[in-house]
């Protein structure tokens, strides 16, 4: 009854066409964003904006970033952290060696260094697929992080090749509080979030899917396997270097390249699988997932044992928080193995019915 | 069959967001309240576990031996970190909330974490005590002047180890023509002595063979082939984890001497020596403190809070090298919230208060002799311009059972450190755009 599209009629190929076509997803969107951007400053806490809210949107950029490869495209990759790394270490670079570079045309710059690294990467994608085509990305996962620590010119001479980022100022406001960096952010974040949904409905989002869903058949229609391989790589490696580059100057600030590594790959990996292959949406429950539920447990099981007046060892919350965790992971899986994204998916079905299910 | 599991979501999300929205305040009313940023969990947790017990060890001590620091007594929170980054931060999040004080001095203890605290902790006025690792730099505390890698630094460390091997080969001049190799971790932290050791080298004279070793370095066959070829007179191994006592076992199988190898402080533990079973005889590490319990200190911790059941140790870790070294790092923690009490008022002190303590804090010979840390650690004075307060090390050698100490406190090229500390220090200056300056109390 209150999701239902029935009676909206479209009058114009505009309204037709629109991002997102139902009045309820228009005012659900608009809804979260004025709850973002308004009520979240109004009641957030240093702790919120440091801990979890910037981590948790910084991720979520780099986890749509590998959706739109491996969920879009159907290119499995191994190499995001290290994508990540090239966006944080160009943007570093450019602010440091350009005068007067505005930083966020830096973020950008950096986002087209790690699509130019990425296509490279990418170009074995032409010959090889799936699991084969994940053991060649891990190359780029060795290698750059390698690279940025043997070239000491990238971060600058630093010993370790540590890199400490440049404070943000943009138009001569300095984004120095938590708060104010989580409104940059996410103003980015949303941003993006935006233009990959609007992407991926598009030519070159169909042309993806097409070549995810069977590529010789792709071929056939007229699709250029080139082309359209490349662009996924490059749009992709896009967002995690501006992800990269947000993980640098707005959350830690200084950050050494070890930071990215397989573990975090593996971990972006993991969002995309839990929220959902495929779903933009199920990249930001994806990246909730895996960054709050940790710190969920360790507070509620902290909780639980000061509750009881528990005398534990010391570590065994945490043994018992990654133990909870992976059972969480597995029956995730197991009772939905599309993703939290498709639980959303279910719920709008439900939603159509109701209150009349049949 | 979807309903409850939408229930299920529903209700984990509403559970999370009240739990998480207010971390509970933890601290007692009145108490200086230490937030600990741990790890007993993940790949570094048996090293974490050592030195988080001898902290919380000392802490306990403090309170039931002395009542507390001038009758205020001390709480803590441990806060798993599992060595990750993300988590530290939210670690160190989480516990700034919980008392009015702040929580007094974060130790680290991992590289990672304090590169990700570094910015941060400058805004909320905490200071950082990195004991032994984290950046050389910051001994300037004019450009860094809330983080202080108290005692030694890697760049110490490594001046002390050629020094050592310069005393052993009879003088410095006797280092000319010899082959030295670094055997080191391949990250941050293993290219981290580099720059010290190619001036030194350019100094005295002594070629450096620098060979890495990837992570985690539990294969260490071609390196040591390219080792047994040079054929070094000496080998400075600067290793984390496994790769320690991978290095000796293969350093016994080429029939390279181990008394000719020498570890920093990180390859230099009970962990690493032990796991290496008898291949480790003869090798040296230089030390930041000693291992042990002969110390004053460690039979008050057995008597007050060991058999008081006030301990949650095993009985295995006490005496050894990095649960020593926890207690050395609470010792100081609660020695500059002491300094602070003394200029601030006997009350518990804030973060900006301690960074004064820590920043006049002196611990000389009598002063360790009182707190029964006897030799365990040089003695320390600190300064705005230098916030090590030391630079001292000290070399053990291992017999087969224990680390035996075989030298002094020893200092290597002062002079030298400290210009490449400053360069480097007025280097990040200029890129951060700060203006050097020590801070007033």
């Amino acid at each position: 009854m209150l999701y239902r599209e029935a009676g909206q009629f479209k009058t114009s190929y505009a309204a037709d066409q629109q991002l997102f076509p139902i009045l309820q997803d228009r005012v659900a969107v608009l809804a979260f964003l004025l709850i973002a951007f308004v009520v979240v400053p109004l009641i957030a806490t240093d702790y919120w904006y440091s801990a979890i809210l910037i981590p948790l949107l910084v991720f979520s950029l780099a986890t749509i970033g590998l959706n739109i490869l491996t969920g879009y495209a159907g290119q499995l990759s191994l190499g995001s952290a290290a994508f990540m790394a090239v966006g944080a270490v160009a943007a570093y670079n450019f602010q440091l060696r350009v005068p007067g570079m505005p930083v966020l045309v830096s973020f950008v710059l950096g986002g087209f260094m790690a699509a130019l690294v990425g296509m490279i990467f990418g170009l074995p994608s032409l010959r090889i697929k799936g699991f084969y085509l994940a053991v060649a990305t891990l190359a780029a996962q060795f290698f750059i992080p390698w690279l940025l620590v043997k070239v000491s010119w990238f971060s600058n001479d630093s010993a370790s090749g540590v890199i400490a980022a440049q404070p943000i100022n943009i138009l001569g406001y300095a984004f120095d509080t938590p708060a104010s960096k989580y409104l940059l952010v996410l103003a980015i974040v949303a941003l993006l979030a935006l233009a990959a949904k609007n992407m991926v409905r598009g030519r070159i989002g169909r042309a993806w899917m097409a070549v995810r869903d069977m590529d010789v058949a792709a071929e056939v229609i007229g699709i250029r396997m080139l082309h359209t391989k490349l662009t996924a790589f490059a749009v992709s490696s896009f967002y995690c270097g501006v992800a990269g580059a947000l993980y640098a100057f707005a959350y830690l600030g200084t950050v050494q390249p070890e930071d990215f590594n397989l573990d975090l790959s593996f971990r972006i990996l993991f969002m995309v699988i839990i929220g959902g292959v495929g779903s933009i949406l199920g990249s930001f429950l994806g990246a909730a997932f895996i960054t709050l539920l940790p710190i969920f447990l360790d507070v509620l099981l902290t909780d639980i044992a000061r509750g009881f007046n528990l005398s534990l060892m010391p570590g065994t919350i945490s043994m018992a928080q990654l133990v909870v965790f992976g059972a969480l992971i597995i029956f995730f899986l197991i009772v939905e193995p599309h993703g939290l994204a498709r639980l959303w998916q279910i719920a709008k079905e439900k939603l159509r019915l109701w209150p009349f299910p049949h | 069959m979807q309903g409850w599991k939408r229930g299920l979501i529903t209700l984990l999300a509403a559970a999370a967001s009240a739990y998480v929205a207010v971390p509970a305040m933890a601290q007692a009313p009145g108490t200086q309240f230490i937030g600990i940023t741990g790890y007993r969990v993940g790949p570094y947790g048996a090293n974490g576990a050592a030195f988080f017990s001898g902290f919380i060890d000392y802490l306990t001590l403090v309170n039931e031996r002395d009542g507390g620091v001038n009758g205020v007594k001390l709480s803590w929170e441990e806060c798993e970190t599992e060595y990750n980054n993300t988590k530290g931060v939210e670690c160190y999040e989480r516990l700034k909330t919980m008392s009015q004080t702040g929580p007094t001095a974060i130790h680290p203890m991992s590289t990672g974490i304090t590169y990700s605290l570094i910015d941060k902790a400058p805004a909320d006025k905490i200071p950082l005590i990195t004991f032994g690792y984290g950046r050389t730099d910051a001994v300037d505390g004019r450009v860094f002047p809330w983080l202080f890698p108290l005692v030694s630094n890697y760049w110490d460390a490594a001046t002390g180890i050629v020094k050592f091997i310069a005393d052993k080969e009879g003088g410095p001049e006797k280092l000319k023509g010899k082959k030295i190799v670094l055997l080191y971790h391949d990250s941050a932290y293993g290219k981290e002595p580099h720059p010290v050791l190619e001036a030194e080298a350019a100094k005295l004279g002594f070629e450096l063979n620098k060979i890495p070793v990837p992570h985690p370095g539990n294969e260490q066959q071609s390196q040591w082939l390219q080792i047994r070829q040079y054929q070094p007179d000496w080998v400075i191994l600067w290793g984390w984890g496994i790769m320690n006592a991978t290095a000796l076992t293969t350093a016994q199988k080429v029939g390279f001497p181990r008394e000719k190898m020498v570890g920093n402080w990180w390859a230099g533990s009970e962990v690493d020596t032990e796991a290496a079973e008898g291949a480790s005889n003869g090798y040296y590490a230089a030390s930041l403190n000693l291992a042990g319990k002969d110390f004053q200190v460690v039979q008050d911790v057995q008597k007050y809070v060991i058999a008081k059941g006030k301990s949650k140790t095993p009985e295995k870790l006490v005496g050894t090298v990095l649960w020593n070294r926890g207690m050395a790092a609470a010792m100081m923690t609660v020695e500059s919230v002491r300094t602070a009490q003394g200029k601030f008022g006997k009350k518990p002190v804030t973060g900006e208060q301690v960074r004064w303590g820590i920043e006049n804090l002196t611990v000389d010979t009598n002063r360790l002799k009182q707190l029964g840390f006897g030799s365990m650690i040089p003695p320390i004075k600190v300064s705005c311009t230098d916030h090590s307060g030391s630079g001292l090390v000290r070399f053990q050698q291992w017999d087969g059972k224990q680390w035996k100490a075989v030298s002094e406190w020893v200092s290597g090229d002062r002079a030298m450190v400290r210009k490449m500390v400053e360069d480097s220090a007025a280097k990040y200056a200029k890129e951060k755009n700060i203006t050097p300056a020590c801070l007033a109390g």
